[in-house]
This record gives C-alpha cells, structure tokens and sequence, in this order.
C-alpha cells in the first residue's frame, strides 16, 4: 500500500511460518495499527469507520432477511410483515436493515461535507475522492431498488416515477428512453418482473460497494488522511499511530452513533418511512404525494425545479455528478476551510442549501415552494460552478500553522521541541 | 525483439488483431444477458383486451388494464366534447395527435384523438407523460385539474377534456392507445 512499513513481528512459530507464505497479518498491521494518523483528528474523521460498520451491518442483515423474504408481487409485502411478526427476531433486524439505509446515509452526508469543509478532495486525494463518489452513486442506486423491495404503494411508485426519468431520453431520440424503460422493467409497466430483478441487483451492489470500500481505503492510505489543519504529515510528532489512538477515537464515535441507530429502531422503527408504504402496490392508484426517502429530497426537489423533463433530468443526474469534478473546480491550494474565510461562510451556505432542497423536495410541486426549489437549485449549482472556482483566486487565506504540531501544541511544540507540562503529548517512544 | 523488425511490425499486427477479435467476440457474448432483460414473451402476448362500453353512460369514466397499463375511457358530456374541439386552435405544448395509430406528424386535434362517430368516447392510456404517475380525474369528486381533463398530483400536470398536456412538467399528450370498435358498444384494445 503506502510507503510506510510494517513492524510486525510475529510472535509464534505459527505466526513466523504464516507470515513467511501470506503476509496477511503484516499487511493488517502496518495498515491498521501502526499507520501513522494526523494527532489532530476531531470527531468528524470517525466517520469513515462508521460507514464501514454501517456497510457490514447492512451486509449482515440483508442476508437474513434475504433468508426469508420472497421477492415476487404477490408475496413481497406479505413477507415483509410475515419477517416483522412470525420471524425469531424478525422485529429486531427488519428496522435494522430499514433505519441503517438512512443511518448510513446520515452518516455518509457527514463524511462528504467533512470532505468538502476540509479539503479532503485536493491533491493527492483525487482519486480518493472520485471513489467515493462511485461509492455514494452505488449507495443510492443500492437503496433506491431496496426500497422497492417490500412492494408497498411508496415502493411502486417509487419504482414507476424514478425509471420513468429515463423516458425523457425519447425527447433526444424518439423511442430511447422507452426502449430503456422497457428494458428496465422487463414489460410495458412496473410489475413483479421488475421487483425480481431489483431484488437481484439488490443483493449484488453492497459487494461492489465492499469492493469500491477496499480501494478508497487503499487509496486514503496511500496519500494519508487529511486533517484539520490540510496540512502534510512532515515529522514523526505530527502523527499518532492508528492504534489505540484513532481506534479509541473511532469507538467513542461509533457508540455516539450507535446510540442514536438504536434509538431509532427500538422505539421508532417506522418514523424514517412513508405511511404510504403500509397500503399494498396498486399500479392503478398513484398516491396524493409521493416523496422518495428522506436522503433523496435534496435531489427530488431539484428534479422537479426545472419546468421541462428533460432538463430536470439532467439536472437531477448533473446535481450528484459535479461531485466528481470538485478537486478541479476548487482553485485553491489552501486545504482546510479553517484558513479560508470566504469558503467557510460558501460552505455552510451550502450546507443550508442542501438542508433546504431536502425540505422543499418534500413538499407538494406547488408555488412558493415550486420558486425557493428553484432559488437553492441556482445556489447548489453556484456552490460547485462559481464559489469553489472564484473563492480560490480572490480570497486571502489566514496564516496556515507550519505543522500539525504547531497547531496543537503552539509555537514552541513546532519542530519537535520539548514537549510543554501539561500537554497532550502521546507517552509512547516516538 | 530482434534488431531487424520494423514498427509496426508481424507481432504488432497480431496482438492488435487478436485483440479486436477478443473485444468483439466479448462485446456480442454480452448481448444475450442484456437482452434478458427486455419484456419476455409471456409479457408481449397479453396484447389485446375486450370490453363493453354500454354501461359507461355519458360523463362517465372507467379504468381498463391493457398490458399491465391503466387505460382510461371517458365517455364525455356534450359541453366536454365541444369545449376539447374549441381548444383545438389553442396553443398546445405538445401538437401531435400521439394516438397509436395514426402518425405522429398529425395534429393533436380532437377529431385525430378519438373514432369517427364515437366522438364522446376518449380512450387514452392513464400514465402521465411526465413521470409515469396515474393522474386523477377518473372517479367522482377527483380534481380534473384546470381544463377539466385529469390532474396529475405528483408534480402538477393539467390535461384537457381531450387528454391534452396544457400546464405543467409533463412534455407529452396523453397518448392514445390502438382500439377499434367492434360493434356498437364493445371495443377491443390491441
């Protein structure tokens, strides 16, 4: 991986004879014990481990209930409610699997504006960067197809309008976008057909997700997690080893979260849902209002802010793909927004946009709100298309510290002097 | 390599085409498990169904299935009839008849839109042109939108008395599916 070298020693014949034919254990250590991270790390890098958990436990629980639900239109939302009530368990690891989609969602939200306020995507992070965002599109479509799965009204509905975004390709040209609508549902309308094969596809993306996971973490560890500050790693004081320093960190994050996951599924499993969701599929009624899951408001709501299909469309799809453009859009070299005055005021403007958009995006397509969706789509397209560019080569960013250490420990820690009384300093041989 | 060889040389040439024949032969293997996706068999033949109009009686409305669609069939009042035929001129977002079995150049008048002598019959396929929603307007006391044709909730589409897209998001009338009459009242979709 990185450049940093493992000191695993091996402690037993055992271990001696296998780390001489597969250095697995090596790898894992150099890796995830001693890898050197930033001694600056706040709360805000504990979600990357988060997302992992919430990736395994996601994995864990669809598999059981895969065990024993039946993914056909006549059996689907009998098999949902047959898990809730009959199945051993059933009640514990439905909501699970259900509120973790959304826990999931939270918690990535947080490690992408994480990204964006500290500059997580500048160089040498590109690549780091664009796997995420090839994460973030395999999440959606991994949750928008696991939403059809208990074939309620939300579920169908879901399922007709989202693959219905295709059909405005027959404006480009004529009988395209049917043809791929037709493709995707596997007849001339939504039907069981088409729950089987989500259902498929539903099972296989969380392992292209595992595997896109093993290469962001191959690529952060190559390049090094950024901090606060954006600055390098340049001395052995700027960094802390991963283990137990950021592990017992990533704990204590994990447990903060787990309690609020738990709230959720213990005491209100359903309240992230749809009430829409509990009345069967029925292809020849569309319900009054239908919104997608919470996590999809922002970009619903831009979809439906530009009066012509197809350019709400693009719009939509344009909305998650600039994403990926971000590390060449961003124009200065400063990485953390702690230095860039202008940026930060952009950024939690951003942040009030996407809020915004998700509240908008719930509400009917009627004015005023059909007018402020369309004001927060010009600002969340601004955000990318005009701060990230011109903030960069107008602003004057505050002094930057010269090390990571500085910034902890003040002028005189710098440049690895004697550690003050009283300082956090790590009492490990350095 | 030996010294003498000329780029591009005899290898060259074979890698390359060896290679395009590995990349075509790849892309066309691909197709079957494409194409497995697209509407079976047993799908396609559920192409035509028959009904009887004679119960719909004038200003009222029924929802049929034709191939796993909803397809509305509203037997219009005389004021609704009219009221389509003076909007005939009016300025149309979409002017194209959009019935199945005429070409699409024509316009979207409501003579093209329904049969010859069944004029208070229209007969459309449910689906809002817009996201697929099934708009209301069918049942009593449903909001028929302003032209009072069919109002689709989900993002505000309004239809006129002839299925015409006059407001709103959606780009397309509503379409009109291939039918005949058979017989004074039975009519056979498909």
């Amino acid at each position: 991986m990185s450049a940093h070298e493992s000191n695993y020693e091996p402690t037993s014949r055992l271990g001696k004879w296998f780390d001489e034919r597969l250095p697995v254990a090596r790898l894992m250590h150099g890796q995830f014990v001693d890898f050197p991270t930033p001694r600056n790390l706040n709360y805000a890098w504990t979600f990357g481990g988060i997302l992992t958990f919430c990736l395994a436990l996601q994995i864990v629980s669809g598999i059981v209930l895969a065990m024993h639900y039946q993914p056909s239109a006549e059996g689907a939302f009998a098999s949902v409610d047959h898990i809730r009530r009959d199945v051993n368990f059933g009640w514990l690891i439905q909501p699970m699997h259900a509120v973790g989609a959304s826990m999931f969602f939270v918690a990535v939200y947080i490690h992408i504006f994480r990204g964006l306020y500290y500059g997580s995507y500048k160089a040498p992070r590109e690549v780091l960067w664009i796997l995420g965002v090839f994460i973030l599109f395999a999440m959606m479509a991994t949750a928008f197809m696991g939403y059809a799965l208990p074939w309620g009204q939300m579920s169908f509905w879901g399922v007709t309008v989202i693959t219905n975004l295709f059909s405005a390709l027959d404006s480009i040209w004529a009988g395209l976008g049917t043809a791929i609508t037709e493709w995707l549902w596997g007849g001339y309308a939504v039907t069981g057909v088409t729950l089987n094969r989500f259902f498929s596809l539903h099972y296989l993306l969380p392992f292209v997700i595992a595997g896109l996971v093993i290469l962001h973490i191959w690529a952060l560890h190559v390049a090094g997690q950024n901090n606060p500050t954006g600055l390098d790693i340049k001395s052995k004081s700027d960094s802390v080893p991963m283990y137990p320093y950021a592990v017992a960190k990533d704990a204590v994050g994990l447990f903060a979260f787990l309690i609020v996951f738990a709230w959720f599924v213990l005491i209100m499993p359903d309240y992230l849902g749809h009430a829409d969701n509990f009345t069967p599929a029925n292809p020849l009624v569309t319900p009054p209002h239908i919104v997608p899951e919470w996590y999809f408001l922002p970009f619903y709501a831009i979809l439906r802010a530009i009066p012509s299909k197809l350019g709400g469309v693009i719009a939509m799809f344009a909305s998650v793909l600039i994403l990926l453009f971000v590390p060449w859009l961003d124009t200065s070299r400063v990485r953390s927004a702690k230095y860039r005055p202008y940026y930060k005021i952009a950024f939690w403007f951003f942040v009030f946009t996407c809020v915004a958009l998700g509240w908008l995006g719930s509400k009917p397509a009627e004015q005023p709100y059909v007018f402020w969706a369309q004001f927060f789509t010009f600002a969340y397209f601004a955000f990318f298309l005009i701060a990230l560019p011109v903030l960069g080569l107008i602003e004057t960013p505050k002094q930057l510290p010269r090390s990571i250490t500085e910034s902890v420990l003040g002028k005189s820690g710098g440049g690895g002097a004697a550690v003050p009384a009283g300082a956090a300093a790590a009492p490990e041989k350095r | 390599m030996a010294a003498t060889a000329e780029e591009p040389n005899r290898r060259d040439f074979l890698v390359i085409a060896g290679s395009a024949f590995a990349a075509v032969g790849g892309a066309i293997s691909l197709w079957p498990f494409i194409a497995q996706m697209n509407p079976d068999s047993s799908a396609q033949a559920l192409a035509s169904v028959e009904l009887d109009l004679s119960p719909v009686k004038e200003g009222q409305a029924i929802t049929a299935m034709w191939r796993g669609k909803p397809v509305f069939i509203r037997n219009r009042t005389k004021e609704e009839v009219a009221k389509a035929i003076a909007d005939d001129g009016a300025a149309l977002p979409d002017n194209s008849a959009r019935n199945m079995a005429l070409p699409e150049s024509d316009p979207a008048t409501d003579a093209n839109r329904t049969k010859q002598g069944h004029e208070n019959f229209l007969i459309l396929i449910g689906i809002c042109t817009h996201l697929g929603c099934i708009p209301k307007g069918q049942a009593i006391g449903d909001s028929k939108g302003e032209f009072g044709g069919w109002f689709c909730p989900c993002h505000g589409s309004h239809y006129d008395t002839a299925g015409r897209i006059r407001k709103g998001p959606a780009p397309r009338n509503l379409e009109v599916p291939p039918y005949a009459f058979i017989g004074d009242s039975k009519i056979k979709i498909g």
